[in-house]
Formats: structure tokens, C-alpha cells, sequence
């Protein structure tokens, strides 16, 4: 007997079927009981309807769960993006910047610093280079997270991972509220990666220390309208 | 022998010999020996209450969180009720995805499928990310056996494995260690390292960074282990903190993942529950800094070979024990060891298993079968606070309880005697014999008694009028504060 075969026939007689007895049908999502939140709530609990308002106090709520985790928020309008990217490229000192395909090109317009494009880079062409722009798939409010799914404007995932500082551009309807919303709007086929704050340690008497592996920085700019081109 | 018995007698269980679920001694021997140790006391004493306070905080944040809890409760019981027309799920989409699936029934079987796959990528050096599964079958030492260097990169890990030590948390394994035994550690064993290096938390985790970056960035095969794998959409998912989980499941060619059979979930959707709990319980944090999923290979973006093997080594002879199964919901996010009192004055080395702690006296006994840990079962005070915690809802306490009862019916079929440890328990376990004593005990904690009853403990007259587990656990002051409302309340009031 194989082991695949063994395992499912340890699996049928522990559940106590009789031999040769067929696996019910998987019941699937049906049976679960689902009395929890699953859309339009904030952390306060309270159901909020959609609209302007409601965008505005995920905002709030983004950016007070981002800067917890000391990442670092700057906010703009849509005009002054490229201005404001150039100034936080310029005040971490980054002199070289990794640019995915499809990252917005008017965001780009003041940026000084050498740009790099992904041609199959190895790590350790990666590991070179001081900073790395990107956009995000959604930001989920509750959690201060960003989600990132390797869609345009964002590359493979080594890409926010090896250069030390990310830059991360979101629009504010991009924001939900939490993780169920967040869920319902992903594409499971495609690699994902969920970033709540930098990279950080607790191992050493628990003391909170930023940027062990990842980056030791991160830098987000919310743009409080639509993106641009999507 | 009950009826129960008959479903879990003769199920294969976990091999001798190979991982670590066993201990050299019994669990009282062990506990001695951490008692003693002041050092090691003051560690863990200050590590738990600090976890414990900032889960405290940021699930008071969330308002639904028993729903959220019964709703996981539910998923787990559902994926064990189906647990082989998932695993056959997940098979074929891993598979379609363009990964490769591998059935292990034992420790033995999946180190050996491991050591292979290793081994025909022509690479001798691995890197590995954090993994409970991979503990308790004793990967690296069978690695090490092909000739095979296994290097962990979670921080906690790298400062076991540099100690030649044993982790002793589930989520911070390191946390018997101080940081002054830390840099010596790193001083004596971690090649390259600056002979100046001081006790920083800070200088630390650059020394262990500036060790691994080299590995990262040019080994060619990774080890993980999963938190879930998603039945219908076939996606593997690891929670982490450090970005070391990202490095291994992104850089290298070669990425193999082992993983217990139980820690599926049905579909995408349940991640909506998972998510919500699993970081608050385990590290207190809202979410946790970093989270990769991936389904099968994608092509161009992280490893383009992916092996996945799924491995039974005693579970499914905890599956089959309907009173014990339970223990296969954990997610093993940590919090029942972080809430208990005799977690929190032995640490996790007493319990001989990877998996220590509360869950660890329920787990390992099922996973061996009780004749190979008979005195796990019994290294508890049956206080509660673990099921209070558990984001899956798993009755701990019950199940020590059944567990007890399970160890004295296989002494006596086997005709040994009982050991002082079963006899001196005995005395005790009269309040968790019946469903309604120990639910009274619970409430009347609840109404305040406990608090009398734990000053009058405190005397040596009091401390007499009461057998010794329950005279040590109403006698230690730092217990957390029972809930309001019981989560068995709850759930009946639903
Ligand atoms: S038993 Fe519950 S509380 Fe303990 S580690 Fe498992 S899931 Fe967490």
C-alpha cells in the first residue's frame, strides 16, 4: 500500500467508517457559523455605511495602525506626488531605486536617484541596490497592513524584500476596512504578501527590534484620491 | 475497554527514536531541575506576563472575538470530520499549480522523502524557516546524517541551534535565554563575528543578520513547515516577524514544505477568520509584520520547483480517539502556554516535547500514544486558563482529564503499577471528573471565592486543606484573571 493510501485508510477507520465506506461530501462553507463581522465595520465595532465619511475614518485608522508599527506616512494629493516620493527618496539618502514595471511614470518625474529596472536581477544584484518602489493591491485598516500580489507596478515578490528601504504608494480607495474584506477581494492564485509594518524581531527578551531580513524601512505614501492609470 | 478505546487501540503512532516528542525523564523529574533554576524562572516569568498583556490588549480591541473564535472552532472541526477529501483536494490543486505532493506516514518516512529531494538538487546546504513539524520529526538531524547542513534562520532558532540547545516556546523559542547568554552564544559559535559585539538587542539582530545574508542570498534549497494550506484553492501560507520566512520561500530554486495533515482549512474565505486570530493570540500583535501565500509555483516570481509532504506521525491515531481529537484544531499559536502557571515556572524543556506547555500535555501523549508519556497529562493544575485563551476553542482541561483516565486504563491493562505521580494527581482530579463540578469550580472562581479560597491557601493551615496541584495553583498570584464570561457560558447562551 502506498502511504497516500495508508493515511487516507488511517483517516476513514479513525473517523470510524466502515471499510470501503465513501468519504461524505465536504460540506463546505455552510455549516460554519459565521455570526462575526464581514464588511463595513471598523475597529469600534459598529457598522459604518459606506461613503466619503466611512473612507475617511479608514484612513485615519490606516495611518494611526501604520505609524504603530513606526512605519512612516506621508499624505498627498494627487498633483504633489511626484514631488513628495522625490523628497523621502532624497531624505533616506537613496541613491540607487528599483522601479517595477508598470509603477506609475508621472510619480517619477523629480526622482534623482539612479533607476534600476527588474531584468532578472539575481539577489545578489538586488542586495546592491538601496530602495525599492511600489504600488500596493489594498491596505486593510484595522491591521495596518499592506497586501501586495506581484501585479503591475509591484514585481516579483524578492523585490520589496532584499533592497533595504520600500517605498510603498497607496490610494486611499484602496483601503478596507478589515481582514474579511481584505480576503474577499484577493486572487488566491497569485503569490501574495501581507506587510504590517517593517521587518522586526521580538526574540531577545522580547524587545521589539525593526529590520532583521527585510527592510528596516518602511515608507508609505497615501494618496488621499483614485490612482492614476488603473 | 470503552468504546473509545477500541477506535484508538492499534492506530499507528509516532515513532520512537527519531524527532522529539519524547523526554529523557518524566515530566516531575524535569520540572525539578527548571524549578531550581532562578535564572531561567525570572526569564520566563518576565517574557510571559509581557505576551500575556499585549494579547490582553488587542483582543479586548476586537468586538467580535468569540464569534470569531467559535466560527474557527467550527472550520477545524469540519476540516477533521473531511480530513481525506480535503487532503485529496489539496492534493490535486497543488498539483495542477505545478507542485509536487508526498504522502509520509511517519517521522522516518518524511525525513527520508526530505533527504531525497534535498539530495537530488545536488545542493549540501539548506535553509529552513521556523517549523513546529519539522522539530518533531528531527529534520536536521537526519539531514545531518546524509551529510546535509541545515542552517535555521528565524533568530530564536539560529540561537538554539548555535547553543546546541532546545527550543523551549512554541513561538519564541529562545525565550529561556537572556541576552547576555545571547552574545555568548553568538561570541563562541557564529563565524565573523565582531569580537566587540555588546548585548544590544539591537547589535544582536544586526550580528545575526549580517550571518544569514550570505545564506540567503545563495542557497539554492529552503525548508518550511506551513500554519495553513488551503484546501480548495491548493495556497500555502507561513506567518512571520523577521522577513527570514520571505527570503527562504522567495529566493532559493528549491522550496520543500512539510506539513501535519491537520493544518488544512476548507477554503480562501476561512482566512478571514484565521488571520484575525492566530497574531493576536500568539505574538499580541494586530497582525503579525509579514505573511506569504503561495499556490503551487508561479512561474517567473520565487521557486520554480515545490514539493509539499504531508505527514501523519500520530495524528491520525489522534483523530481517532473522538474525545482527544480536538487537540488537531491548534494552530499552535502559543497562548495557552503563555496563561499557564505550571508552563511558566518549569519552561517548555520539562515537557521533553517540542510541543510544551498546555497544548504540549495534551499533543505529545496522543501523538506517542500515553504509554510513552504518561506523566504529560498529569503537568497541569487544570485551572482553565488555557481554554479562556485558545482561539480554537480547544477544552483543554477536559481533555487532560480523558487523557489521565487513558494513561491509569493502559497501566492497569498492562498490569504496572500506578506511578506517585498518577496517585498524587488522583487526589486532585476529582473536580474535573464530572462537566458540572468543574464548571462550578470555573464560576465560583468567577464569584470571588477562588480569591478567598487562594488567601487561605497562602497560610500553611490552608495550604493543607487542599491536595498539592490544586494547593500550588490557588496559592501562585499571578494567575490571569478569570474571564467574565466563560467560553462554555458563551457558546451555551448562542
Ligand atoms: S492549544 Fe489553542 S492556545 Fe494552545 S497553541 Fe494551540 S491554538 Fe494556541
Amino acid at each position: 500500500m502506498t502511504a497516500r493510501d495508508e493515511v487516507l485508510a488511517r483517516i476513514s477507520t479513525a473517523l470510524g467508517r466502515a471499510r470501503g465506506e465513501a468519504p461524505g461530501e465536504i460540506s463546505g462553507a455552510a455549516a460554519i457559523p459565521r455570526r462575526y463581522r464581514r464588511a463595513g465595520a471598523t475597529a469600534a465595532g459598529e457598522g459604518v455605511p459606506a461613503g466619503v465619511g466611512h473612507q475617511a475614518e479608514l484612513v485615519e485608522l490606516l495611518v494611526d495602525r501604520l505609524v504603530d508599527y513606526r512605519a512612516t506616512v506621508t499624505r498627498s494629493e494627487p498633483a504633489g506626488v511626484a514631488d513628495v516620493l522625490a523628497q523621502r527618496l532624497g531624505q533616506h539618502r537613496i541613491d540607487s531605486v528599483l522601479v517595477p514595471d508598470g509603477f506609475p511614470e508621472e510619480w517619477l518625474g523629480a526622482v534623482s536617484a539612479e533607476r534600476r529596472t527588474d531584468d532578472a536581477l539575481t539577489p545578489a544584484q538586488l542586495d546592491g541596490i538601496d530602495g525599492v518602489l511600489c504600488t500596493g493591491t489594498l491596505a486593510i485598516a484595522e491591521t495596518g497592513t499592506i497586501v501586495l500580489d506581484s501585479g503591475p507596478g509591484q514585481g516579483r515578490r524578492a523585490l520589496s524584500l532584499v533592497p533595504d528601504y520600500l517605498l510603498i504608494v497607496l490610494t486611499s480607495d484602496q483601503i478596507v476596512a478589515g481582514v474579511p474584506e481584505a480576503v474577499a477581494r484577493l486572487d488566491s492564485g497569485r503569490p501574495l504578501t501581507w506587510i504590517s509594518g517593517p521587518s522586526a524581531t521580538s526574540d531577545i527578551e522580547l524587545n521589539r527590534v525593526e529590520g532583521v531580513h527585510g527592510p528596516r524601512t518602511l515608507d508609505v505614501i497615501l494618496i488621499q484620491a483614485a490612482r492614476p492609470g488603473f | 475497554m470503552t468504546v473509545a478505546g477500541k477506535t484508538y487501540l492499534g492506530m499507528p503512532t509516532a515513532p520512537p527514536g527519531v524527532g522529539q516528542l519524547r523526554g529523557d525523564e518524566s515530566f516531575p523529574d524535569a520540572a525539578e531541575t527548571a524549578l531550581a533554576n532562578g535564572q531561567l524562572r525570572r526569564n520566563l516569568a518576565n517574557a510571559t506576563s509581557t505576551i500575556r498583556a499585549k494579547r490582553a490588549a488587542v483582543v479586548a480591541e476586537v468586538p467580535d472575538w468569540q464569534e470569531l473564535r467559535a466560527a474557527a472552532a467550527a472550520v477545524k472541526d469540519d476540516v477533521l470530520a473531511h480530513l481525506d477529501s480535503y487532503l485529496v483536494q489539496l492534493e490535486a490543486r497543488v498539483t495542477e499549480r505545478g507542485g509536487v505532493v508526498h504522502w509520509a506516514r511517519d517521522a522516518n518516512e518524511a525525513n527520508r522523502i526530505v533527504t531525497e529531494l534535498v539530495a537530488a538538487t545536488g545542493s549540501r546546504e539548506v535553509v529552513k524557516v521556523k517549523s513546529m513539524a519539522t522539530q518533531e520529526i528531527g529534520l536536521n538531524q537526519a539531514l545531518e546524517e546524509a551529510g546535509i547542513l541545515a542552517f535555521e534562520t528565524d533568530l530564536a532558532e539560529l540561537i538554539v541551534q548555535l547553543g546546541d540547545d532546545r527550543p523551549s516556546h512554541i513561538l519564541v523559542p529562545a525565550i529561556h535565554r537572556n541576552r547576555t547568554e545571547i552574545r555568548d552564544i553568538f561570541l563562541s559559535e557564529m563565524a565573523g563575528v565582531d569580537c566587540g559585539l555588546t548585548d544590544d538587542p539591537a547589535a544582536l539582530a544586526e550580528a545575526a543578520r549580517r550571518y544569514l545574508r550570505e545564506k540567503f542570498l545563495t542557497t539554492k534549497v529552503a525548508i518550511s513547515g506551513a500554519n495553513f494550506a488551503i484546501a480548495d484553492t491548493g495556497t500555502l501560507m507561513v506567518v512571520e516577524s523577521e522577513g527570514n520566512g520571505r527570503m527562504c520561500l522567495t529566493l532559493p530554486d528549491t522550496l520543500i514544505t512539510v506539513m501535519g495533515i491537520e493544518k488544512l482549512l476548507p477554503s480562501f474565505t476561512d482566512l478571514e477568520v484565521f488571520l484575525q486570530l492566530l497574531p493576536r493570540s500568539s505574538t499580541g500583535e494586530r497582525m503579525n509584520p509579514y505573511t506569504s501565500m503561495w499556490t503551487g509555483v508561479h512561474p517567473g516570481d520565487g521557486p520554480q520547483e515545490f514539493h509539499l509532504v504531508l505527514l501523519d506521525n500520530g495524528r491520525t491515531a489522534t483523530l481517532a480517539d473522538e474525545r482527544g481529537r480536538a487537540a488537531l484544531r491548534c494552530i499552535r499559536c502559543s497562548a495557552c502556554l503563555n496563561v499557564c502557571p505550571v508552563y511558566e515556572r518549569t519552561g517548555g524543556h520539562a515537557y521533553g516535547s517540542v510541543y510544551p506547555g498546555p497544548i504540549g500535555a495534551v499533543l505529545s501523549p496522543q501523538l506517542t500514544g500515553v504509554a510513552d508519556n504518561p506523566s504529560l497529562p498529569f503537568a497541569s493544575t487544570l485551572c482553565g486558563a488555557c481554554y479562556d485563551v485558545c482561539p480554537v476553542a480547544i477544552d483543554i482541561p477536559k481533555m487532560l482529564v480523558h487523557l489521565r483516565e487513558r494513561v491509569n486504563q493502559d497501566k492497569a491493562t498492562s498490569h504496572r503499577l500506578p506511578t506517585p505521580e498518577s496517585a498524587g494527581m488522583a487526589a486532585a482530579s476529582w473536580a474535573m471528573r464530572g462537566h458540572r463540578r468543574w464548571t462550578w469550580l470555573l464560576r465560583a472562581a468567577r464569584l470571588g471565592r477562588l480569591a478567598r479560597l487562594s488567601r487561605l491557601s497562602r497560610s500553611a493551615a490552608g495550604r493543607r486543606l487542599l491536595p498539592p496541584p490544586l494547593s500550588a495553583w490557588v496559592s501562585s498570584r499571578d494567575l490571569p484573571a478569570p474571564p467574565a464570561q466563560s467560553f462554555r457560558d458563551w457558546w451555551a447562551e448562542q
